[in-house]
């Protein structure tokens, strides 16, 4: 039954693909993406090896510098749930024995494997080699055993980055993080490709990263404008997308990210808001805050929740999931081990509870915010688990109302689009109430 | 005696089971109200709710205009309640007609189902007289729903009509829930206007010498009633079916903006609202206008809702209404861990098997379900002074008693409010709220007018 | 001299008893501090040879009712850390000046933030073990951090846990660890003398208790199980597999064993015997402890272990223990135990090793399903192995 309705929503969707207008950066966006999942289709062909890595703490530039091509298994699982594809794969792993209380990630990739295909339809070839970066996921390091069951052959490096439990990053954790560089993942990656690290070309591309980094942060921080120029959350997913995946350090990311400013300077100067699906959000009533990942597969659906209400999202956490950088972490070309594992240890998920807090509290004050929202995944307890807490912290430290909805990323059966739209409703309508500061004649009548 | 031309304010809140309606007028005050259980028709719940309390606010309006007339006050006691008798009875009989018809036309050709159907309605139209009558004991409960009392009494008949193999009950009651969805499709205009003179009448006829001495004046008073129609100046749409409303968007209010208002509006004081539904828990802090601060819902998994107890009763085999006062019995507590509605059966049976007692599991379970609106209640901020519990689980005594104990041990004192109209709280909210947007509009048009004034001596 | 059934009885009465009042009486008693830890494996030693008692947390069990805690944790979060919470708010945790949160799942992670927030004067710590087994890099790294950790201890008890002190802690833990293999040897020897509900409250008893303490309690144990004289049951034996964190109730490890299964070996526990081997008295005991856990430590689901074959670790136990089947007996909503689950089940199948599956929370009241299910699973690896 659910598979009959993706596919029907699958028609909607497409159906309402082409009428959508889109920011230029997204095209662009979008090109990039589709260009590095043709280039993944025929990459054995090209005699280039594959390695499946994680966005937060992916070691891309490392990964070019020995020209091999990462694979983010979360973007496929996401690309998937975008085209209503993740619900047949997710039905499919369960009938392998998967629980249905686990990450509906892990479970959509696991169903996808099986067809050898990737998100987009193309083919998607076998891992040379699984690099497990355990970086702010505990399902992370379980997911890579899977897959390892399932591509008997790839090699296996793991790369633990230790969690930030005392919210700061001391030497040693970063001299455990550069040692297992140096002992475990340069060398597979020599012996995998057969040629030593060209640390100029490393450093090369950490140059280039670091450029690229200013850039969004620049975009990312524009959200600070009345009105916001962007939109921090719904947008801001096609912002980070070619950074936090294979284009980091690269010359198209380079170039994306200076095309994707030029685009937010120009809506700056002219007042506008982002495109949203509903067209452009000029008239903004709530700037909000957003905490947690985007449910990915009705993301248009609840991003329209949203601008119906002319709510954009000057911040988010998600956008830091793949890399921190808004407080002035940069990857320093001169100190190309140590950057990537302070890359890595820097990520959002690797931060303790109280730093995620005083972080998203920072974010309502400096972006001016009407209110924040935690969305807050089954799939996903190392974002999920503490969230009520924090959002009772954050309300205390900033007087501002919170609001909490509950999806999943990509498993269709936990994306209630009347409940996420009342709760929604009924935060936004708080809000308006609250600024108004009275309801007039609130008459008090007998009961 | 003249009744001024007014203004009225209606809140239409369209929940998951029941439609409610509220009139008001200019200062706040309820005038009428009006509940229907909500069906696959929403427009049409929506307009019998609102035409429901249309009558409930006119009917008050001449009981009034009745007590307020020199001569007529006396009489207002036996009159109102007569009038108001008299009209449901109408409604009744109209209801009954129309299911008489539409369960002789799904009978088929059978004979002998027609004759039982016949016989049944007949039954019905007798027991419809006594249930009318006035006499104690003998009044139907307002708040029953034809479908209910209807139901009830179809039931009961049909199992004498029913002879095994040859006619099933089944058969027979299948006709009668076919046939109540035509009765609950089909809108009846039983509006006040057009139908309230010749209850009166007939309450008059009914009223012997007495009636006779005060006709004329009595019906003077309705005339001048009649002469100065309600006229509803703003809606507003609240509850979880709000968009199903037909509403432009600017008419439309969450639940928790509407419940938190009404809350506030029925108990000034309140500072903390729980409102426990069938669908859904709802913890609402309010300031002291009403303002709804913050808010917290339960969370995708419907366990601790009223519709939990449903499945309860269910599988007890036992009416809703009669799960709390059972519970209520209970010595010995047994503590029940999993409000999930999934395994609420298999659990029950489990307790049943080890020998537990009914009344014993009960109360637990009446305090696992608190115990999750507890959870939400402190995610929302805490239970305030006052606190105001609204929704259907208000009624159960032994979910009150269960909230009672647990605020008391986890908040210190508090004061608790339950209104016996609880179930108007939405929609109360949501008429307060069409009161306010008119006089923002009255406000706004006010000073649009006065730019204009200004704009012309410039000009 | 008390019978195994006593002693048991006595051990039931400190596990289930979460207000921790036999901790709070040797605080009283030692005028020493006390110092939480949640599962999987803590370095006791590093506590006590700080001066101070270790006391494992593994939640409320079915004793406590949830109130508060349900208000921090979504419905599919599972049911330990709503306790931990509930416990820590209700002020039964008051016997602990501080907690330590080893890394075993995100929930667990997160919590070490929680109880920051919530207890901002209580000693926190994340307990971040090496997943990368190479001495010189993550031995290293952990050698740093339980260093780190002792200087933390020290801040709140004023004890320096010199060298020394660390040796005589992990000598009374090395003897502690050896009793309890014993328990266990002789339990999967001889199931019927050992009944798992027994085995379980008389090893969990040592979370609240000094080891020393706990060793004689062990010691007495083994020697009354023995002779306890009770006769064999003709039942099937199966291993226990995912209950290393949030614990089953009581009430169903009784009933497993009175639906037919002998339990052989489980994970019930995990912390109190998570490394296998004996770690080194002499030398550097800091690095002896390190050395230990890469060496020694369990196969479980939170640990990554390169190069491990899936399965096998499992595979072997059933083979030393005799046993006929596997039950998977995870708590809903455990990312480790459940994820780890259809991996291990490919291997078993592999190996012609019969397993069933069920899940739990601590708090589950109902047996009823799981009593027919285990018995039915009983039956069939009997049958199953005489066919063979």
């Amino acid at each position: 039954m659910s598979e009959q309705r993706s596919r029907s929503e699958a028609k909607t969707d497409a159906a309402t693909e082409v009428e959508v207008p889109k920011e230029p950066s997204m095209l662009l966006q979008k090109e990039l993406i589709s260009g590095h999942f043709d280039k993944l289709a025929e990459a054995h062909e090209r005699g280039q090896k594959v390695v499946y890595t994680f966005v937060p703490g992916n070691l891309t530039e490392l990964l070019l510098a020995f020209d091999v091509l990462p694979v983010l298994p979360e973007i496929n699982a996401l690309q998937a749930g975008m085209r209503k594809k993740s619900g047949a794969y997710i039905t499919e792993a369960e009938k392998l024995g998967h629980s249905e209380d686990v990450c509906s990630y892990v479970k959509c990739d696991i169903g996808m494997a099986r067809t050898g295909l990737g998100p987009t339809g193309k083919k998607m070839p076998p891992p040379d080699m699984l690099l497990l970066s355990y970086t702010g996921c505990f399902t992370f390091m379980k997911w890579f055993e899977l897959l390892k069951q399932e591509f008997p052959n790839a090699e296996v490096a793991m790369l633990h980055v230790p969690y930030q439990g005392d919210g700061i990053v001391t030497a040693e954790m970063r001299d455990y993080v550069v040692k297992q560089l140096r002992t475990e993942i340069v060398p597979k990656l020599e012996k995998l490709t057969g040629k030593k690290l060209d640390e100029d070309k490393l450093k090369g591309l950490l140059e280039r990263s670091a450029r690229a980094e200013e850039d969004l942060v620049w975009v990312l921080e524009s959200g600070k404008h009345h009105p916001s120029p962007i939109d921090g959350y719904f947008g801001g997913v096609f912002y980070i997308g070619p950074i936090f995946t294979a284009f980091r350090g690269t010359e198209e990311g380079e170039h994306y990210y200076k095309v994707l400013r030029e685009e937010v300077a120009g809506r700056i100067a002219r007042k506008e808001g982002p495109i949203t699906p509903l067209g452009p959000l000029n008239d903004q009533r709530y700037r909000i805050v957003v905490e947690g990942p985007p449910n990915w597969t009705s993301f248009r659906e609840f991003w329209e929740m949203f601008a119906v209400e002319g709510a954009v999202c000057v911040a988010s956490t998600y956008t830091k999931v793949g890399g921190l950088y808004d407080f002035g972490f940069r990857h320093d070309p001169t100190r190309p081990f140590e950057t990537l594992s302070d890359y890595c240890l820097g990520c959002y998920t690797n931060l303790n509870l109280p730093s995620r807090t005083g972080m998203i509290a920072k974010y309502v004050k400096d972006y001016q915010a009407d209110g924040f929202i935690v969305h807050s995944v089954k799939s996903c307890n190392s974002f999920s688990a503490g969230q009520l807490l924090m959002l009772r912290e954050i309300e205390k430290r900033t007087g501002v109302p919170g609001g909490f909805i509950e999806s999943d990323l990509v498993d269709p059966r936990y994306f209630s689009a009347a409940n996420v739209k009342n709760r929604l409703e009924s935060y936004f309508q708080m809000i308006e109430q609250r600024r108004r500061g009275g309801v007039g004649a609130a008459s008090e009548v007998s009961p | 005696m003249s009744v001024e031309a007014f203004e009225c304010f209606v809140g239409i809140d369209l929940g998951s089971t029941t439609t409610k309606a509220v009139v008001i007028d200019a200062a706040g005050t309820i005038l009428g109200r009006g509940i229907t259980n909500s069906r696959s028709n929403y427009d049409l719940a929506c307009e019998i709710a609102r035409s429901e309390a249309f009558v409930d606010a006119q009917m008050s309006r001449l009981r009034s205009a009745l007590e307020a007339d020199p001569v007529l006050a006396a009489h207002a006691k036996v009159l109102g309640p007569s009038l108001e008798r008299s009209f449901r009875h109408r409604q009744h009989l109209r209801q009954l007609a129309t299911l008489r018809r539409s369960c002789l036309g799904l009978s088929g050709e059978t004979e002998a189902l027609r004759a039982a159907l016949t016989a049944i309605l007949d039954e019905m139209q007798v027991l419809a007289e006594r249930m009318f009558s006035g006499l104690a004991g003998a009044d139907a409960k307002k708040s029953e729903f034809f479908r209910d009392i209807a139901g009830a009494q179809f039931q009961k008949l049909a199992e004498g009509k029913a002879e095994p193999k040859k006619l099933p009950y089944e058969d027979i009651v299948g006709v009668f829930d076919k046939a109540i969805l035509k009765v609950e499709n089909e809108p009846d205009d039983l509006t006040f206007e057009g139908n309230a003179r010749e209850a009166l009448d007939r309450t008059l006829d009914r009223y012997g010498k007495q009636g006779v001495e005060i006709r004329a004046q009595a019906l003077a008073a309705l005339d001048d009633l009649l002469a100065h129609p309600p006229v509803t100046r703003c809606s507003v749409g609240t509850g979880y079916g709000r968009a199903r409303l037909p509403f432009p968007k600017a008419q439309i209010r969450s639940e928790i903006l509407c419940h938190g208002l009404g809350a506030h509006a029925m108990f000034p004081g309140t500072r903390t609202v729980l409102d426990i539904g069938g669908q859904d828990t709802k913890a609402i802090q309010v300031d002291g206008d009403g303002i709804v601060t913050g808010f917290q819902m339960n969370d995708r998994c419907a366990a601790g809702c009223g519709r939990y107890l449903g499945y309860i009763a269910d599988e007890m085999n036992l009416g809703l209404h009669e799960l709390g006062p059972l519970a209520e019995l209970s010595t010995r507590r047994v503590r029940i861990s999993s409000t999930c509605t999934v395994f609420a059966g298999a659990e029950l049976r489990d307790r049943l098997a080890l020998g537990e007692k009914r009344e014993d599991i009960l109360a637990g379970l009446h305090r696992a379900i608190i115990l999750r609106a507890m959870s939400i209640l402190a995610r929302s901020g805490g239970v305030m002074d006052e606190f105001t519990f609204t929704g259907g689980v208000a009624n159960n005594p032994a979910a009150v008693r269960a909230l009672r104990d647990l605020i008391a041990e986890n908040y210190g004192e508090r004061r608790l409010n339950i209104s016996p109209s609880s179930i108007f709280t939405g929609a109360l909210g949501a008429a307060l709220f069409a009161l306010r947007d008119a006089q923002t509009a009255d406000a706004a048009a006010g000073e649009a007018a006065g730019a204009d004034t200004f704009q012309e001596a410039q000009a | 001299m008390r019978s195994a059934a006593e002693i048991a009885a006595v051990c039931e009465e400190i596990v289930l008893d979460v207000g921790l009042s036999c901790v709070l009486r040797h605080r009283a008693e030692s005028g020493k501090k006390a110092i939480g830890f949640l599962p999987i494996y803590a370095p006791r030693e590093v506590v006590e040879a700080a001066g101070m008692l270790s006391v494992g947390v593994l939640g409320g069990g079915d004793q406590i009712e949830i109130i508060r805690g349900d208000a921090y944790f979504q419905s599919y979060i599972c049911q330990l850390p709503r306790s931990v919470i509930e416990m820590g708010l209700s002020g039964k945790l008051d016997a602990l000046d501080g907690m330590l949160f080893p890394a075993i799942c995100d929930v667990i992670r997160n919590l070490s933030g929680m109880w920051q927030l919530l207890f901002p004067n209580k000693y926190v710590r994340y307990i971040d073990v090496p997943h990368n087994h190479d001495w010189e890099v993550g031995g290293k790294f952990y050698v740093h951090d339980l260093r780190e950790l002792g200087r933390g201890l020290a801040g709140v008890s004023g004890v320096t846990p010199s060298d020394d002190r660390l040796r005589e802690a992990i000598a009374l833990h090395n003897e502690n660890r050896r009793l309890l293999r014993a328990l266990y040897d002789l339990r999967a020897r001889a199931p019927h003398l050992v009944p798992t509900a027994e085995a379980y409250v008389v090893v969990r008893a040592g979370y609240q208790l000094p080891v020393e303490e706990h060793s004689a309690i062990v010691r007495e144990y083994l020697e009354a199980a023995r002779v306890s004289g009770r006769a064999p049951l003709d039942q099937s034996r199966v291993v226990l597999v995912g209950s290393f964190c949030e614990q089953p109730p009581l009430g169903l490890l009784k009933t497993l064993e009175r639906a037919g299964c002998y339990i052989v070996d489980d994970d019930l526990v995990l912390g109190a015997r998570f490394l296998r081997g004996d770690v080194d008295e002499t030398g550097d005991p800091w690095e002896a402890l390190a050395r230990a856990y890469i060496a020694h430590g369990s196969h479980t689901s939170s640990r990554y272990v390169a190069g491990e074959q899936k399965g096998e670790y499992l595979i072997d136990l059933c083979k030393k223990r005799k046993a006929e089947g596997v039950v998977f007996c995870a708590p809903s909503f455990c990312d480790p135990a459940l994820l780890e689950q259809p991996m291990l089940q490919t291997a078993l199948e592999a190996a012609n090793v019969q397993h069933t599956s069920f899940r739990y929370s601590e708090n589950t009241a109902q047996f009823q399903a799981i009593h027919e299910q285990a018995g039915t699973f009983s039956d069939s690896i009997r049958l199953w192995s005489e066919d063979q």
